[in-house]
């Protein structure tokens, strides 16, 4: 079925995908609220994945951990519930400076059906309001890579505390210099009440209700929506804030939502679009005409090549994507260019021919695939750089077309003879 | 259950995955939820192997599994034949699959494929890594042997064979793979060892065999057992059904080379080395022996790595070059009987843990001068300001060097020398730094590569809740504050070596509590290292 009248049908494919699971974005979700823990309870895979995804232990004692089953605990729920307490107890006797515990289902505790909800709640009564608990899944057989951040987010919308006033609500994780950023170009539109999900601190979580409007930074927050929704609050339909045009369109639609004068919205973008597009432009003479192929990943691929397509002039060969969401999708679909082919899910080996075939000059790929088709003789970029870095904002589209045209200029820049 | 935030070891299908991405012509089917495909980095990131892992993932979902999973391993296994052609297919599941248990390893068995099929049972809930790269290799050459097992009673023949058959002695390197440490050149140095010995390398694996070279193992006169880890079980298999002795000293360090050669040569019944060779042959001994080394005697080391390099390292630090080991361990529990014997030799206790934090705090309390460690020892010493050279397992992209580096060997010594002494100058160097500090000249940038560690405990107290005050202090005062450290007392102190400096403490606190002293003052702390000295 075509998307849009311009788009030919999605390729859609179910064979071995090769992307994380969402125990990924506790990577970056334990940065974002230091007074709160993740709690994988799963195997020694989920903790090696954490590890492995982490790159290197920079902490000795880091916010985050795996409760490893072990056959004990297969062997009887019943005890497994009564040792995931015991460590619970003695996890949170040791780090008395956290508030919030979030107990992160796995591949595993979910094929057991050990039941997180009802071990939160038990958590909960003993610990009589000192840490509060929660819990939701990032594993791999229901969940993607960036999907755990929205699994985190849906677990904390039950506890945000109810109000009717109206209030703009940024939903996903962004940079801390790029969200503050963000609140003082609203605070010069003068939009004034803007709060964030995730909030920095676990505990000060913002109010939700009918005047609540959600501006969505990030695609994969579908449930956190939902959720919101139930709630009272409402959507701002918007392209996500990647890019120039993208964070214009994105702060637009907010202020548009809370009417605020257009003309006075003008006069704080116009500058920063008219930089922003200055900043670009030797970027864009580098990428211009270059052929981008996109392998599933973070679910930012859509936007990314929106971005790469309409504000740097490449030509898009492929964009996958690890699932489509119409509806968190609906405004970027529109912006891409006539004829490029969607992809939705993977069979990765078949994907890497179609790679071979088309032969791009930029492959956007997740780390187990990077230096394989460098050999190959293909410029990548690794996507799990795009979770980490800030490239949100007009100010940061320079530096977000910089991490694409950094392989392409390297290629160039080395000589072996 | 069991709280980990690192770990030293992945799970046992990973050693299965680094058996199978070590070979060349085997492929692995894993039954295995798309995250575990995580694992494809540890080759592409950490090694910079420049292709995929030969592994393909069921990546099965919520979804199917109220279906037909078994379906779908079977298709992956279909098709992972069909697109690879592998000489041998290794058929496993991970933790998760183990619990829905389809079996995927009978079900190919039941496939007809045309290619020789191992089914490997890898218990994820109790065991790990490296014993699952120990049972994948010997399951495989099991597996690919199991027909050429002679008779009992059958004669074994001796391993002076080759003069009979006319021919050179010819031996297996058992045991390097990837994600191993430094197998690579570790195998080249070997190589040219024993060619210099007149012996020949029959088939080296799992690194770089095929499955019909492991069809040629029972060829060899003997089998060199170089990872334990890895190629213990093999070799004990194959002794055991094949009769091929095995020489189980691992060649790390000079004296461990020598006696390498030794067994080696007296059992294939040849000429014995001179005993001149290492002289000749590596510069360890003499570098060892030069007077600048003087100022290594007796730097306080501590050991902590997979037993293979623990050991080892033990020998070379204590023998070699004259150190005092404080603290040696290993995280490889199948090898502990082995890492005590060791440790008992130097008149310690060893420490046996894969909890990371254990081994930090036995660090800190030995108040070590030099750390021989994993990754993870690495980040520790850091944080406790103590230089760090690694010696083994797990990796990070940098232990995994462009050059020629080997452990083993008469080179592997040359470069073991240079790769823990130059931390220590480096170590030698802060002490300057810290004598210069107070002259004019001297600019405050000029900072420590350890970048500020050194005052860890000062740090600890002053940071709010950040990366910073998960530092774990080096040395704390005791609680209640009854010990109060005078002015005086704190500026001498202060001249000690940063790397001292925290023992120094320690001890003075600890004569002072004794005495019921409650002010430290520049004369308790020479009173105290007079009463230590002793």
């Amino acid at each position: 079925m075509a998307l849009t009248s311009s788009l030919p049908p999605v390729l859609r494919e179910s064979g071995q995908r090769e992307v994380f699971c969402g125990l990924t974005s506790i990577v970056w979700l334990h940065r974002r609220m230091p007074d709160a823990f993740f709690l994988v309870v799963g195997s020694r895979t989920c903790a090696h994945l954490i590890q492995s995804a982490a790159g290197v232990m920079i902490f000795a004692e880091p916010r985050f951990g795996t409760a490893i089953l072990g056959e004990r605990d297969l062997a009887g729920l019943a005890d497994a519930n009564e040792e995931l307490d015991r460590l619970v107890g003695d996890l949170l006797a040791r780090r008395p400076e956290i508030r919030t515990l979030f107990l992160v289902g796995s591949c595993p505790s979910e094929v057991i059906k050990l039941d997180l909800a009802k071990a939160a709640e038990r958590i909960n009564t003993r610990m009589q309001g000192r840490v509060r608990v929660v819990n939701y899944s990032g594993s791999g057989i229901e969940t993607t890579f960036t999907q755990g951040e929205d699994g985190a987010l849906t677990s904390l919308v039950p506890l945000l505390p109810s109000s009717p006033e109206p209030q703009l609500l940024i939903v996903g994780t962004l940079a801390d210099g790029v969200e503050e950023r963000f609140l003082s170009l609203f605070a010069r539109m003068g939009l004034e009440a803007v709060r964030t999900l995730p909030p920095r601190q676990s505990t000060d979580l913002p109010p939700v209700g009918p005047g609540t409007r959600l501006l969505l930074a990030q695609p994969f927050v579908a449930d956190t929506v939902r959720a919101l929704e139930r709630r009272g609050a409402q959507r701002i339909a918007a392209p996500y804030p990647l890019g120039v045009e993208g964070s214009c369109a994105w702060m637009a639609a907010a202020a548009a939502a809370f009417g605020i004068d257009p003309e006075r919205v003008a006069a704080v973008l116009d500058p920063l679009a008219e930089r922003g597009r200055r900043a670009l432009e030797p970027l864009r003479r580098k990428l211009e005409g270059k052929r981008l192929f996109l392998l599933p990943d973070s679910q930012l691929e859509i936007p990314l090549a929106r971005f790469l397509h309409r504000e740097c002039g490449m030509e898009l060969v492929e964009v996958g994507t690890p699932y489509l969401d119409r509806q968190l999708m609906a405004e970027e679909l529109p912006l891409l260019p006539e004829g490029t082919q969607l992809s939705e899910g993977q069979d990765v080996e078949k994907q890497l021919e179609r790679v071979r075939a088309s032969r791009p000059d930029l492959v956007v790929c997740g780390m187990g695939l990077a230096n394989p088709l460098e050999a190959e003789g293909f410029a990548t970029k690794w996507s799990i750089e795009l979770v980490f870095s800030p490239i949100h904002g007009c100010d940061q589209a320079a530096d977000l077309a910089e991490l694409f045209a950094r392989p392409l200029n390297r290629r160039e820049l080395l000589q072996w003879n | 259950m069991e709280l980990t935030l690192w770990t030293y070891e992945g799970p046992p299908h990973v050693g299965a995955m680094r058996i199978a991405a070590s070979m060349e012509g085997v492929h692995y089917v894993l039954h295995a939820p798309q995250g575990d495909t995580y694992a494809d980095l540890l080759f592409t990131m950490i090694e910079r192997r420049d292709r995929r892992p030969p592994v393909t993932y069921t990546t099965f979902q919520a979804r199917d599994l109220g279906g037909d999973t078994a379906e779908l391993v079977k298709r992956s296994i279909q098709q992972a034949v069909d697109r690879f052609k592998p000489e041998a297919l290794l058929v496993g599941e991970s933790c998760t699959a183990e619990l829905i248990q389809d079996q995927p390893g009978s079900l190919a068995c039941g496939m007809d494929l045309g290619v020789p099929v191992v089914s490997l049972e890898l218990p994820a809930y109790s065991k790990k890594e490296n014993w699952g790269a120990a049972e994948t290799l010997y399951q495989l050459c099991r597996g690919l042997l199991k027909s050429q097992v002679p008779a009992p009673g059958t004669a074994r023949p001796g391993s002076g064979r080759w003069k009979d058959e006319n021919r050179r002695p010819r031996v297996n390197l058992l045991g390097p793979s990837l994600l191993g440490f430094r197998c690579r050149d570790d195998v080249r140095e070997l190589r040219g060892l024993l060619a210099d010995h007149g012996i020949d390398v029959n088939v080296v694996a799992p690194l770089g065999a095929r499955p019909a070279d492991l069809i040629r193992l029972p060829q060899a006169d003997a089998n060199l057992c170089l990872y334990p880890e890895v190629a213990g079980p093999l070799c004990s298999w194959l002794e055991r059904n094949f009769g091929t002795p095995v020489v189980r000293t691992v060649p790390i360090g000079i004296g461990a080379t020598a006696q390498f050669l030794r067994e080696l040569c007296t059992l294939l019944e040849l000429e014995p080395p001179e005993l001149r060779e290492a002289d000749q042959r590596s510069r360890l001994p003499w570098y060892s022996k030069s007077v600048d080394s003087t100022y290594l005697t007796g730097k306080r080391v501590f050991i902590f790595a997979d037993a293979t390099h623990a050991i080892a390292a033990a020998r070379i630090a204590s023998r070699e070059l004259g150190f005092t080991v404080v603290g040696l361990g290993s995280y490889s529990r199948e090898q502990a009987r082995e890492v005590r014997a060791a440790a008992k030799e130097l008149g310690l206790e060893a420490l046996i843990s894969d909890d990371y934090l254990e081994v930090e705090q036995a660090m800190a309390h030995a108040a070590p001068e030099l750390v021989l460690g994993t990754q993870m020892e690495r980040h520790s010493a850091k944080r406790l300001g103590i230089p760090c050279a690694v010696i083994s397992a797990p990796l990070h992209v940098q232990d995994v060097p462009a050059r020629y580096a080997p452990q083993m060997g008469w080179e592997g010594a040359n470069v073991i020398f240079d790769s823990w002494v130059h931390p220590l100058m480096m170590g030698l160097e802060e002490h300057l730094i810290g004598m210069f500090r107070h002259d004019f000249e001297f600019v405050d940038g000029h900072l420590s590569h350890l970048g500020g560690a050194s005052a860890p405990a000062a740090q600890t107290m002053a940071a709010p809740v950040d990366e910073v005050a998960e530092v774990t202090p080096l040395s704390a005062t005791p609680e209640g504050g009854a010990l109060r450290w005078t002015a005086s007392g704190e500026a001498e102190l202060s001249r000690i070596p940063f790397f001292v400096r925290g023992k120094v403490r320690r001890n003075t606190e600890a004569y002072a509590n004794e005495r019921g002293v409650a002010e430290i003052t520049e004369e308790t702390l020479y009173e105290a290292k007079a009463h230590f000295s002793r």
